[in-house]
């Protein structure tokens, strides 16, 4: 039994379907361009979206403070609202006010400056001397960060129960197990090789411990916060060991701040709160602090002198040179100048701010007027070029129809042509100031970079806008910038998407074909 | 009074006064003659309509007036600061003056604040004083004069109002007028632009530390912040190598882009796809510098010390620095996807459907069609596009100013910080105030280079462009 043999490929077989192949390679290529992209595009929005994420919500510290000390609400101060706090603070972790250090460790977790919120609380609205004045203070960024991510990598685990609890000479503490041998166990299994070389606090009746040494069947232990229970025998109580994910000099927390966090945790002193001061706050050094308000008003502005100055500007001069310049060499000049200014570098109209605008007129620095102008004409070619592609889609028909009624030009113009060519002509001022709300590069060089700490008020006040906050933060050191700026990025991303959308519906609500 | 005056925020009041004074004359102008009596003079007839005398008299009234503010808003700053420096102590004006200038800017930037407290410093405390009386009376003329202005405007423009007055024919001429001055503002920046470059330039050259022309442009050593070597050659080589490194990933992928939503994507595919790409334009490029330096160089410095560890290569290999030229033209090439393929989809389309069907109905395959009869019609355009991609990607900023380095070095390593133009702009004029040392207005010269490069990629992309559509329509 022989198969029926395929007949021969023939030449010319082959060679179309080495054409197909190319054929089929060369579309792929095309699909795999667009997927690149596309992908690309996708990336870039979850991966900033994913570290957004984590500055939404932030952790703080509450305390109620005693109300009897804030009675003379006029003159309470920074100072005396930490006193308090600390005074708080010393009153839950009473074992750690003997020690200097150890109390600086403790208030190091929430800044001196957290309390500034509680105070401007406490200055606007009366206390009531009978109930506590609840504060919620900003812990520190490193603490933030600790508390998002590294505290859920502890690992517990229940190692025996406690025998006796001896002080040393040397300050440390003895352990020994309840007569179980389970402390060997215990320390064979950290013996094992493969074993990670992490901290261990250990946990005895809500104090916690640094696992300092093993010695056969008790422990060698440092005590790091909560109520030291009383020496001797513990009555078989359970000892728990936490494995850190961390070595203490790989982390800007020490082991005794680690405690003090999982003891405050377990205490419900510590809430997890969307982060309204990243839109409530100013800009401060201290990421915990710092907030986006002033510089979304300063681009609030700067886009508001952005549209005064260009908008107008930029729908006339499109008027002018569609419907009123005369073919001549002047009009042509314009028309070559307005399509390569729109290519022009945008950081070559920051340096022609800050040579005219700051150096010819003196011009503040820093302001969002000045700002607003340089970026004004950045889009005025833009705002020029749509309207005049809006202008010329109106048919001449209508100018033709409005002139042979009577009407003179600029009636035709403006009674008739422009009304016609208005959404388009919005469309256009919207996707520019989208455009101006993104750029950063002309603002940098005329100042707008410097720090500001107040809300401006007016466009004449010194101000950042939120592109420049984005570069700002992103160049800090702290870790926690950058989840910071990844949120600010997510918020201005958002707007702009805003502002292309609407572009989007009007073009679909408004536009006529003729 | 004067100090309180010269203290207030700005004179932003002064638009409303002129608006209703704009009001009233418009009104007024419309009702005056709206009231004539019919026949009452020469003609029976209006030559032009009430609102036309309206808008007549109203730009006698506001034009004179807003041209005195214009003129205080360019000049009384200037004109204030030097009436300060003249009365300024002997003892401040020795200390040369940059000093000078550094001490009046912050006279000027304490005097615009809202709360004055005295600092202490007595001659600071009196200069701020003087400052701001010598402001409001600087606005106190300007308020004077634009009264005097708006109200002669008014009079002079009441008297020729009548039934037989072309106000229209006015109201038009003016119109227009105003239109050429907006479209001319645009000529005028190009104008600032070159003004201001060319002018900062020559100054930078003839300065007694600054360099020679040669130096600057074929000098191999720059390091303007810290000691005095000017040679751009570095920053042009690294402003090069990053373009050409997004060019790298921009052409190819913008181009098939393009070619597959021309010629193959389905109608819906391609309305669906598009907005999508032309996203990627629209966001910030500060965006992109974020993610570039946070994602991208992490990801390039691991591979390069992966690379750097491999048993075939040197320790030393590659830079492997935690910014780098990579990172920047990688994402930058994303950046510039859009421009390339958008603009291409439109050359693409342009070439006649004719050609595309001589071509099938020979038996050619679609791809071949594209490769050996659209692509070359369609060739100058696509040049176009990639010369206006490629001087957007020398001028661009943020993104290498995040994502880069700063090290002036001519190396081939992509995995090193080369520093750009653009990103030596932002660091020598970013803080610093003062225009007067060869370090700041260096910043000039690099701007003026980079604007006559990307000026030049970019007549000859519209060019072609341009010509290239002449040859289709």
């Amino acid at each position: 039994m022989t198969e029926p043999a395929m007949p021969p490929e023939s030449v010319q077989d082959a060679r179309m379907r080495r054409r197909n192949q190319a054929e089929r390679r060369f579309k792929l290529y095309g699909q795999l361009a667009i997927g690149i992209a596309v992908s690309f595009l996708a990336i870039l929005l979850i991966s900033i979206s994913l570290r957004a994420t984590a500055a939404f919500s932030r952790h703080l510290l509450v305390l109620d403070l005693p109300a009897a000390e804030f009675t003379d609400t006029k003159n309470i101060g920074i100072t005396d609202l930490n006193l308090a706090v600390r005074a708080d603070l010393l009153s839950a972790f009473p074992e750690l006010s003997d020690n200097r250090s150890e109390r600086a460790e403790l208030f190091a977790l929430s800044p001196r400056l957290a309390v500034l919120p509680v105070l401007r609380k406490l200055q606007t609205r009366p206390v009531d001397a009978e109930s506590p004045v609840r504060a919620r203070l900003a812990l520190s960024d490193d603490v933030d960060l600790y508390l998002k991510n590294e505290i859920r990598t502890h690992r517990a685990l229940h190692v025996g129960e406690a025998g006796r609890l001896a002080r040393l000479s040397t300050g440390a503490y003895r352990l020994s197990d309840a007569g179980q041998d389970s402390f060997i166990t215990f320390q064979d299994r950290l013996a094992e090789p493969g074993s990670p070389n992490q901290d261990i606090l250990i946990s005895l009746s809500g104090a916690l411990f640094e696992l300092a040494d093993t010695a056969g069947a008790s422990m060698i232990l440092n005590h790091l916060a909560g109520p030291v229970p009383e020496l001797g025998e513990q009555g078989s109580r359970p000892v728990t060991a936490i494995f850190l994910s961390s070595d203490s000099a790989d982390r800007p927390l020490s082991n005794r701040q680690v405690a003090i966090l999982i003891l405050m945790r377990d205490a419900e002193m510590i809430e997890r709160r969307f982060n309204a001061s990243l839109f409530t706050n100013a800009d401060s050094t201290y990421p915990e602090l710092a907030g986006a308000a002033a510089a979304i008003v300063g681009s609030l502005f700067t886009m508001l002198i952005t549209a005064i100055f260009a908008i107008p500007i930029g729908i006339f001069a499109a008027i002018y040179l569609e419907e009123f310049a005369p073919k001549s060499r002047l009009t042509s000049a314009i028309e070559v100048n307005i399509n390569n200014l729109a290519a022009v570098p945008s950081i070559i109209f920051g340096l022609l701010g800050a040579a005219v605008f700051l150096n010819t007129f003196d011009l503040p620095r820093s302001v969002p007027l000045v700002g607003g102008l340089v970026l004004g004409l950045l889009v005025l070619p833009t705002i020029i070029i749509a309207s005049r592609a809006a202008l010329r889609s109106v048919p001449p028909s209508m100018r033709e129809a409005a002139l042979g009624l009577g009407a003179s030009k600029s009636q035709a113009v403006f009674h008739h042509v422009l009304p016609l060519a208005a959404p388009g002509i919005l469309t256009g001022a919207i996707i520019a100031m989208a455009r101006a709300l993104g750029e950063t590069a002309p603002l940098l060089l005329i100042g707008m970079v410097a720090f500001v700490s107040d809300v401006p008020t007016s466009p004449n006040d010194e101000a950042t806008v939120l592109p420049v906050l984005i570069y700002k933060w992103f160049s800090g050191s702290e870790r926690a910038w950058e989840p910071m700026t990844a949120a600010i990025i997510i918020i201005l991303l958002a707007i702009l998407i805003a502002m292309n959308l609407v572009a989007v519906l009007l073009r679909r609500r408004f536009e006529r074909r003729w | 009074m004067l100090q309180t005056i010269g203290h207030l925020p700005i004179g932003w009041l002064l638009i409303a006064p002129l608006a209703a004074a704009g009001f009233f004359a418009f009104s007024f102008g419309r009702t005056e003659v709206g009231a004539l009596p019919i026949g009452s003079t020469i003609g029976a007839r209006l030559h032009s309509q009430p609102n036309y005398h309206g808008y007549f008299l109203a730009f006698s009234t506001i034009l004179p007036a807003a041209l005195i503010f214009l003129a205080y808003l360019l000049f009384a700053e200037n004109y204030v600061r030097g009436a300060l420096h003249s009365e300024l102590p002997d003892y401040l004006l020795a200390r040369g003056p940059e000093q000078v200038d550094l001490f009046i800017e912050r006279v000027a930037n304490y005097a615009g604040q809202r709360n004055i407290e005295d600092t202490g410093n007595l001659l600071f405390d009196a200069s701020v004083d003087r400052y701001a009386i010598l402001k409001g009376q600087a606005r106190l003329v300007a308020l004077a004069i634009a009264i005097v202005a708006a109200l002669g405007g008014f009079f002079i423009g009441r008297r020729p109002l009548n039934r037989s007055f072309p106000a229209r024919t006015y109201v038009e001429q003016t119109i227009t007028a105003l239109l050429f001055v907006c479209a001319a503002i645009a000529i005028l920046t190009t104008v600032g632009i070159v003004l201001s470059l060319v002018y900062e330039t020559l100054r930078f050259f003839s300065l007694p530390d600054g360099p020679g022309v040669f130096e600057f442009l074929f000098g191999t050593d720059w390091n303007a912040q810290t000691s005095q070597n000017f040679g751009a050659v570095p920053l042009f080589f690294g402003t090069l190598m990053i373009a050409l490194l997004a060019m790298c990933v921009a052409v190819p992928v913008g181009l098939f882009a393009a070619i597959y939503l021309s010629e193959y994507a389905s109608p819906r595919f391609r309305s669906w796809v598009k907005p999508i790409l032309e996203l990627l334009a629209g966001i910030p490029t500060v965006v992109y510098g974020f993610f570039a330096a946070a994602l991208i160089a992490p990801l390039v410095r691991n591979l390069a010390q992966w690379v750097n560890s491999l048993p075939f290569t040197p320790d030393n290999f590659l830079a492997a620095q935690p910014t780098s030229a990579l990172a920047a033209g990688l994402i930058m090439g994303v950046m510039i996807i859009p421009f390339v393929s958008s603009l291409s989809d439109d050359v693409i389309n342009a070439v006649p459907q004719p050609l595309r069907d001589g071509a099938l109905a020979v038996g050619a395959t679609q791809s071949e069609t594209i490769k050996q009869v659209v692509l070359p019609a369609a060739f100058p355009g696509i040049v176009a596009a990639v010369l206006l991609a490629m001087s957007r990607a020398i001028g661009e900023t943020m993104i290498v100013v995040m994502a880069a380095g700063g090290r002036a070095l001519i190396t081939l390593d992509p995995t090193s910080d080369i520093t750009t133009v653009t990103y030596q702009i932002v660091s020598l004029l970013t803080g610093d105030t003062a225009f007067d040392s060869a370090k700041t207005i260096s910043a000039f010269a690099l701007g003026f280079a980079l604007f006559g490069i990307t000026l030049l990629f970019n007549v000859i992309a519209l060019r072609v462009v341009k010509r290239y559509r002449e040859a289709y329509d």
